[in-house]
Order: C-alpha cells, then structure tokens, then sequence
C-alpha cells in the first residue's frame, strides 16, 4: 500500500474487500512517523494503543460485527483538543504537564465511529500563530520543503496529513488556522460553520470565532470525517440543534445551476502573481463544470484584519485568565497570591500568547473599550452584512485561501504585523462564522497553493459539492511531497 | 506609535503577567504598531450599525439546572492534576492576611 496517496474513501473500501488490514494501515502510518516525524517535527507524541486497536477493529471486521464510519482509519489530534489520559499541551509550556480528565465531544464521536486516534499534532501556541513556529515544542517543518513553514495553526496536522503519518486530522480554525495551514500543506481543510461542531473539550482560545474541523487529502475525506465529528451537544450551549444529519451530496459530478461569486476585494496588490494565477485557473475549471462565475463585493473586506486583532486578542485575554497554576497547570511560587499568578502566566506563556494577552486587555480595559472592543463588534456587523448581501446573489464564494505559498522557516517571526497578514483571506469567515474550505490548486516552486470556497452558513455541502467536482477535474489533490 | 512604558506595565499588572525589562520594551514597539494597523477601523462611520452580538445568531439555550455526578475516574484525574493538595483538597496560597493593627 502507498501511505502517501491513500484516502479514507481508498482505505474504507480496501479494507471492507479484504486487500489490506487495519493493522496493515495503522503501520504504514507508524512507519512514517518513525522515518520523517523527527525531522518534521509534526506529532508531539503517538499513542501506544494504535495497533491494538487496529487489531480489535479487524476482527470485529472478521467476526461479521457493524463496524463505524471511520472504522480502523487512523487520525491525529490536535494538542488543543482533550482526549482522556492523553497530554493535551496546547503547544504551551504552561500546559506542558496536564493529562485530560475527560474525552472532547468529537473524540467521544471518533471512537464511537471505531476511528482510530494515532498521535497528538504539534500547533502554535494556543493556536496562535500562522506558521507553527510559536510552539513551546519548536516549529513544525513543511513536508514539502523543510526550510519552510507549515503554516499555522493547525502546523502538526497538516504536516503528518502531508506526510503519510495519518490519512486524517482534526484542527480549530479561529482566523484561518485549517485552510491555510492546508493551504500551505497542499491539502483538503475546511473550517465548519460556527455552531456545526461542538466545542466541548477543546481548549478555548477566541470562543466567537473557535471551531474545529477536519483535515485530509480530499473534499470527500474531509466530509466523511465531518459526518461524524458534527451535531449539537448539550455541553456547547453554540452547538446548534437540528444540524445533526448531514448527507454530503457525494455523487454530483458537475456543477449545473450552482452560482460562484468572485470577491474583487481578494485579488489584492501584494499577492503572489502565481498564486493568483493558479487561483484563476481553478475557477476556470468551476466554470468548465457548468457553474455562473461572477464577480461580486465584499468592500469591508480591508476593515477584516483590523476588527479581528482586536476581537480575538481580547477574547483570548479572557478565556486564558483560566491559567492561573492553581488548579492545574504550570504553577510558580511567588510572595504572595497575586505574584503566583504574574509568575506562573509570565514563565508559562511564550511570546506571542504573552503578546495577545497584553493587547486583549489594553483593548478592553477602562477608557479604550469603546474605541477598540465596540468597534471592532460593530465593524463584525458590517463584514457579516457584506456576505449576507453577497449570498443573495451567489451560491458560493471562491478565492484564494493564502496571498502566498510557504515561506521560510523565522522570515516573518520577529514582525508579528507582517504575519498577521498572511491571514488576511481566511479571517472574514470566521468574523461572518461561515464554513470554508481550502483545496489545492498548483504549485509555485514545488510549494502548494490553495483555493478556498466559501458559503451561506449551515451550506458545507455546497462547498463539498465545488470540491468533489473540483477535485474529479483536476488532480492537484494527488500531488504528494 | 509606541506605548509608554508606563502603559505596558499598567496592562501587564491587569493581565497578571511577570514581564522582563526586554519583554516589556518589545511590546512598547510592537503593540504599539498593531494599535496604529487597528486605528484603520476609524476610517468607518459605525455610529448607528449594531454591535455583533451572537456568532450562532441564536437565543438563550436554557436547560434544567441538575447536578450531575462526576464519575470517580475523572475526579481522581482532575484531583491528580492539582499543582498543591492535601490529601484530596486542593492547596492554595492565603488569600486574606493577617494585618496587624
């Protein structure tokens, strides 16, 4: 077996005829954990049990027993997300030690659909970071070049997507951390509608923009792995009911009647002109599949970037005052109880979380709230009526996901400004809390670029309609590293 | 735009973080470059749109205020991860202090 094109759909089929085993599965995986995960620097650990229950998936398979979903089908974690006995880091020293108590509502679901949890992905530090270098456990390398970045902040997923340690990942998306780090990764990773995935169990970070989803090589993937992880759950009050049966529209092999609105807003000076180009192209393709290409408005997008580093930072500044070393976590002694708390967050914190708190908190505190905080909710207003407008007209959205391909490993490390800018096409639908998608769509140098589809919230299957259309008229998909 | 020293001192004693001197003069330069970027927004006139409340668009989600038992495998996790315990409590430095007077 070639770990390197495997799919889900492949390996679920094989497996159901008998080619190959779970077992067979889960060690090609294994075996590429061992050759390329201490260059890549991806999995901050793999679980011990993988075989195992490999094994107990195969012969329930023998035994003629119903099997789940995604029986025998290895996944790796983010760190951000709990599963029970596991180290959940966080990519922070602070959480460098803590072992969850409990299972996340999407872990519970990937056992439940017999998936099997491989390993716990490398991220930027509390999710924050666009390139995987903010982690407390040193930067992820991308498996296409290793002096270039994944991308952020889903950096360990992708990279062991990309490189045949798992045939599936699940991220958080809080500003674009799945599509560009997919993006970047030459994968399929979409970002669900606010509300599709229950959040219980993964570590908060911007609670209105958080959402996690999946990662994998193709649209169809990516939409199998959702059907499982997706539906409300009484502990994620923004779960929302009635979402919970979703059928992806698997079989549509064109795109007749389906109208595509192009945002002039996101073809900026600045952008890579190959990465345009290669952009233009996928959308040439839509329109080979029968689909109305237009071109549409979205003229608050510049006041995007601007509104979310103020929203996330002061969300975060707020969902992180958790981390105080009493409970649990890094704690450091200090004098007395307040110095505890300043030395604990100050050592247990790095760089760029230290930095988003600080600027979360000037944003909210006396005398700056309506000036930054306010406004930056009312300008959120404006965006998300810039997409409502726009969905009246147009089914979807397509755009390109990254205004480049993977840069160098600490060019933009220094200059948090800079890298906040390479976000600048992903962050508007999390502001409008809409589903997004990131499929690749070429290559400049040998580095992968990606198109993203955007959609009317709760409308992932249009987005997977595009990407399975998408990717049955082009191969970009196939490409590995 | 750079932030006073003063400033970053004053925002990391309400964020409860111990700066260095080096971290402290970093983020004089760069929060104050990122609060120039985010001035962009006043460019808007946003006086009479709505502030974004919800991200789901939805109402309360109420349900009935029962009390649910942990069961003993995750309490002993959660009692295990305590950075000071005794026996079974969590340990926690004197919030109050004896004044003398």
């Amino acid at each position: 077996m070639d770990i390197s094109t495997m799919t889900i759909r492949k390996a679920l089929d094989q497996m159901q005829a008998g080619e190959f085993t779970a077992k067979d599965l889960v060690q090609a995986c294994l075996d590429s954990i061992e050759s390329k995960n201490e260059n890549l620097n991806a999995l901050l650990s793999v679980a011990d049990s993988a075989l195992a229950q490999a094994d107990a998936i195969d012969r329930k398979r023998a035994a003629g027993e119903e099997l789940g979903a995604l029986a025998g089908i290895p996944i790796v974690i983010k760190d951000n997300i709990l599963v029970k006995g596991w180290t959940a880091s966080a990519g922070s020293r602070i959480l460098e030690d803590y072992q969850a108590s409990y299972d996340a509502t999407v872990i519970k679901r990937l056992r439940q659909a017999d998936a099997i949890l491989i390993g716990r992905a490398n991220m930027d530090e509390f999710a924050m970071g666009s390139s995987g270098e903010t982690s407390h456990y040193g930067p992820t390398k991308n498996p296409w070049d290793e002096t270039k970045v994944p991308g952020g902040s889903s950096s360990g997923s992708c990279a062991a997507v990309a490189s045949g340690m798992a045939l599936g990942a699940l991220g958080t998306d809080t500003g674009g951390s799945i599509r560009q780090p997919a993006s970047l990764c030459g994968l399929t990773g979409l970002k669900p509608t606010y509300g599709r995935v229950s959040r219980y169990g993964a570590v908060a970070m911007c609670s209105s923009h958080d959402q996690i989803g999946p990662i994998a090589k193709t649209a169809e993937d990516a939409a199998l792995i959702l059907a499982v992880i997706e539906g409300s759950d009484a502990k994620d009050a923004t779960s929302v009911a009635g979402t919970d049966v979703f059928i992806p529209e698997l079989v549509q092999k064109d795109l007749k009647g389906v109208k595509i609105g192009i945002p002039k807003e996101y073809f900026l000076a600045g952008m890579d002109p190959a990465v345009e180009k290669a952009v233009r192209e996928g959308i040439e393709e839509l329109k080979k599949g029968g689909a109305e290409i237009t071109e549409v408005s979205l003229p608050h997008t510049e006041y995007g970037l601007a509104a979310y580093y103020l929203l996330m930072p002061a969300e975060a500044s707020s969902n992180l005052g958790r981390y105080d070393g009493v409970r649990y976590a890094y704690s450091s002694n200090g004098n007395d109880l307040i110095d505890s708390y300043a030395r604990t967050r100050g050592e247990g914190f790095g760089a760029e979380v230290k930095r988003r708190i600080m600027l979360g908190t000037y944003a909210l505190s006396a005398g700056y709230y309506d000036a930054y905080y306010r406004k930056a909710l009312k300008v959120r207003t404006l965006i998300k009526q810039d997409f409502d407008d726009v969905f009246k007209q147009v089914d979807l959205i397509a755009c390109p996901t990254s205004p480049s391909v993977a840069w160098d490993l600490g060019a933009k490390f220094d200059d948090p400004l800079t890298m906040y800018l390479s976000d600048v096409y992903t962050i508007t639908a999390n502001l409008a809390t809409l589903p997004g998608m990131s499929v690749p769509c070429g290559f400049k140098d040998g580095l992968p670029i990606g198109l993203q589809f955007l959609a009317k919230p709760f409308d992932e299957a249009s987005i997977f309609r595009a990407g399975m259309f998408y990717q049955s008229a082009t191969d970009w998909h196939k490409k590995t590293p | 735009m750079k932030l006073s020293k003063e400033e970053v001192e004053h925002v990391a004693q309400l964020a409860r973080l111990k700066l260095t001197p080096e971290e402290a003069e970093k983020y004089q330069g760069q929060l104050g470059s990122i609060l120039e970027y985010v001035e962009k927004l006043n460019e808007l006139d946003v006086k009479s749109v709505p502030e974004m409340q919800h991200a789901a668009g939805s109402a309360n989600v109420f349900r009935d205020d029962e009390v649910e038992g942990s069961d003993q495998d995750t309490r002993e996790r959660i009692v295990e991860a305590f950075p000071q315990k005794e026996g079974d409590l969590l340990e926690v430095q004197a919030v109050f202090e004896n004044q003398e007077t």
